[in-house]
């Protein structure tokens, strides 16, 4: 009786055990590689390397906001259609699958077919626009998946209360459903966000690597939409591949860092501000 | 439809409802009088909620419901070329868990009136006093109207959805089971502020709770599998019974 109480004890400590030593595992990898590229870089920041670099930061905010600017609403939209319109068959069935499929495709596959459409066949060349189109695709399925999920965490009982007052099923969405599932957006902007900013291979393939603003060179592309840039991630990968600088690599990691944790926070707490109401 | 009855406020005629093949409710028929308090009693699936929600057609948004027969409001037909949108304005409703948005109290009732077109803050202000006051919560809850809804008590909350509720001005409330997920004595306030509304609004109410029937309501009816065995004046159906299974059912022998 003693021995199994004994051995039951032991168990529940092993299992704990194995439990804390794999949290532990998880936090010290990242502390690691944070503190590995912090050590690596803080030497290599100068302000000339900081004005070097302020290109890739401009094309970097350049390509998330042409993404996010067409990747949210389409999100949102194909999510609210699929979770409060569809009727669930065979249609609704058939673009889970879909986005399903599209979540799981490697980024350079995005890459070769945003070279293909945007770059070729459209004629935009190596461009931001042709960048950002493709990361859109790209982010896209976990965009709507996160949305989603918002959605569907939202009580069905908002919706009946909304509905029972008189107010058509658009309304009930716009005032009801959506502000209820703001959080779950955000959760979904911020994951975007940061596919964006460290993706590489799809880059290559449709914005380029011109090392430099995308700055506007005609009248007719005011923003330099069709002007080619490489952004922070693929800066990195060019000069620590061609073996320019590693020192200059691990500095601008430690920019890509900063910045990634700056909009995290930004939209976290933006979340936060909404969740006070919650 | 010049015969009808002014009492009458909605009359039921042959209703008969199918959830896909199965039936629902059979051949129910029903005068609910103006201005007075009428409980549905019945054990659990017997279609007393059902038949609560065709009276503002909250049982279009169920996938596979169809509907034959006739429900008239003041001699009009609600499923025949109805606005749906009108008639949820007209017969508004309190559903069995108090449900406020997330949002701060006054938004909460005022989301009614605006979703009808009221904007102008003043007017407002006023609705959403007298609602509240009219729902007895106003007291409790005037000094913290921008605060969130889902801060209140449950009893709290129940009222602020009946507040919701009338914010709109309907002329019939849908109530829903409104006491079952509250404590005693919020149930008490409650059937008090019911009581107190009829003189404004014809009520209906789904209540499992047969002492809750006999203490708030003017009429009673019961349902069974979907039939509505017996419909009358509350006291009638609590002393003398017609039916027996009616009498069984009150004095507790099943259900």
């Amino acid at each position: 009786m003693k021995s199994a109480k004994a051995k039951r004890r032991w168990k529940d400590r092993g299992l704990s055990g194995i439990v804390w030593l794999s949290g532990g595992i998880s936090a010290a990898i990242l502390l690691v590689i944070i503190g590995y590229i912090i050590i690596s870089g803080i030497p290599h920041l100068s302000v000339s390397f900081l004005q070097g670099i302020l290109p890739m930061v401009a094309n970097t905010l350049f390509i998330i906001f042409i993404s996010l600017l067409l990747c949210i609403p389409l999100g949102i939209f194909t999510a609210i259609y699929l979770n409060e319109y569809a009727k669930p068959g065979r249609m609704v069935r058939t673009i889970r699958f879909a986005v399903d499929c599209l979540a799981g495709i490697p980024s350079i596959i995005f890459g070769l077919f945003g070279m293909l459409l945007f770059n070729k066949f459209l004629g935009f060349s190596y461009s931001m626009l042709s960048g950002g189109l493709t990361l859109t695709i790209m982010i896209l399925p976990t965009m709507i998946r996160t949305v989603e999920e918002a959605l569907k965490s939202v009580p069905q009982s908002f919706r009946e209360a909304s509905l029972a007052l008189g107010a058509t099923k658009l309304r009930t969405i716009r005032k009801t459903v959506l502000p209820s599932c703001l959080t779950g957006i955000t959760t979904g902007i911020i994951l975007a966000i940061g596919r964006i900013v460290g993706e590489t291979a799809a880059l290559i393939f449709t914005a380029g690597t011109v090392n430099g603003m995308a700055f506007s060179t005609s009248v007719s592309d005011q923003f330099g939409l069709l002007e080619s840039g490489r952004t922070l991630a693929v800066h990195m990968y060019l000069i620590a591949k061609e073996s320019v600088s590693m020192d200059e690599a691990y500095a601008t990691a430690l920019v890509l860092i900063v910045i990634t944790l700056v909009i995290n926070g930004a939209a976290g707490l933006i979340s936060k501000r909404q969740k006070k109401f919650d | 439809m010049n015969n009808m009855n002014p009492n009458v406020k909605i009359s039921v005629k042959n209703l008969n409802l199918f959830y896909g093949n199965f039936q629902a409710l059979k051949e129910i028929n029903m005068s609910i009088q103006k201005n007075k308090i009428t409980a549905f009693i019945g054990p659990s699936g017997c279609g007393k909620s059902t038949f609560l929600k065709t009276l503002n057609r909250m049982n279009d948004l169920v996938e596979g419901c169809k509907i034959s027969g006739e429900i008239l409001m003041d001699g009009v037909d609600i499923y025949n070329n109805y606005d749906i949108l009108d008639l949820r304005k007209r017969v508004g409703m309190v559903f069995q868990k108090p449900n406020p948005f997330p949002m701060s109290i006054y938004d909460n009732i005022a989301y009614g009136p605006r979703t009808h077109g009221i904007r102008k803050r003043k007017e407002l202000d006023e609705i959403v006093e007298t609602s509240l006051r009219q729902a007895s919560v106003w007291d409790d809850v005037k000094d913290r109207l921008n605060s969130n809804a889902l801060a209140l008590s449950g009893g709290q909350q129940q009222r602020i959805c009946i507040a919701r509720a009338i914010a709109v001005k309907p002329e019939v409330l849908l109530m829903d089971e409104p006491t079952s997920a509250l404590d005693p004595i919020s149930t008490l306030k409650i059937e008090d502020l019911i009581t107190e509304l009829k003189k404004n609004y014809t009520i209906a109410i789904v209540t499992h709770n047969m002492q809750q029937a006999s203490r708030v309501s003017d009429y009673t009816a019961f349902f069974l599998l979907g039939e509505l065995v017996e419909f009358n004046e509350t006291i009638k159906i609590f002393t003398i019974p017609e039916n027996k299974k009616t009498e069984d059912y009150i004095t507790g022998r099943f259900g």
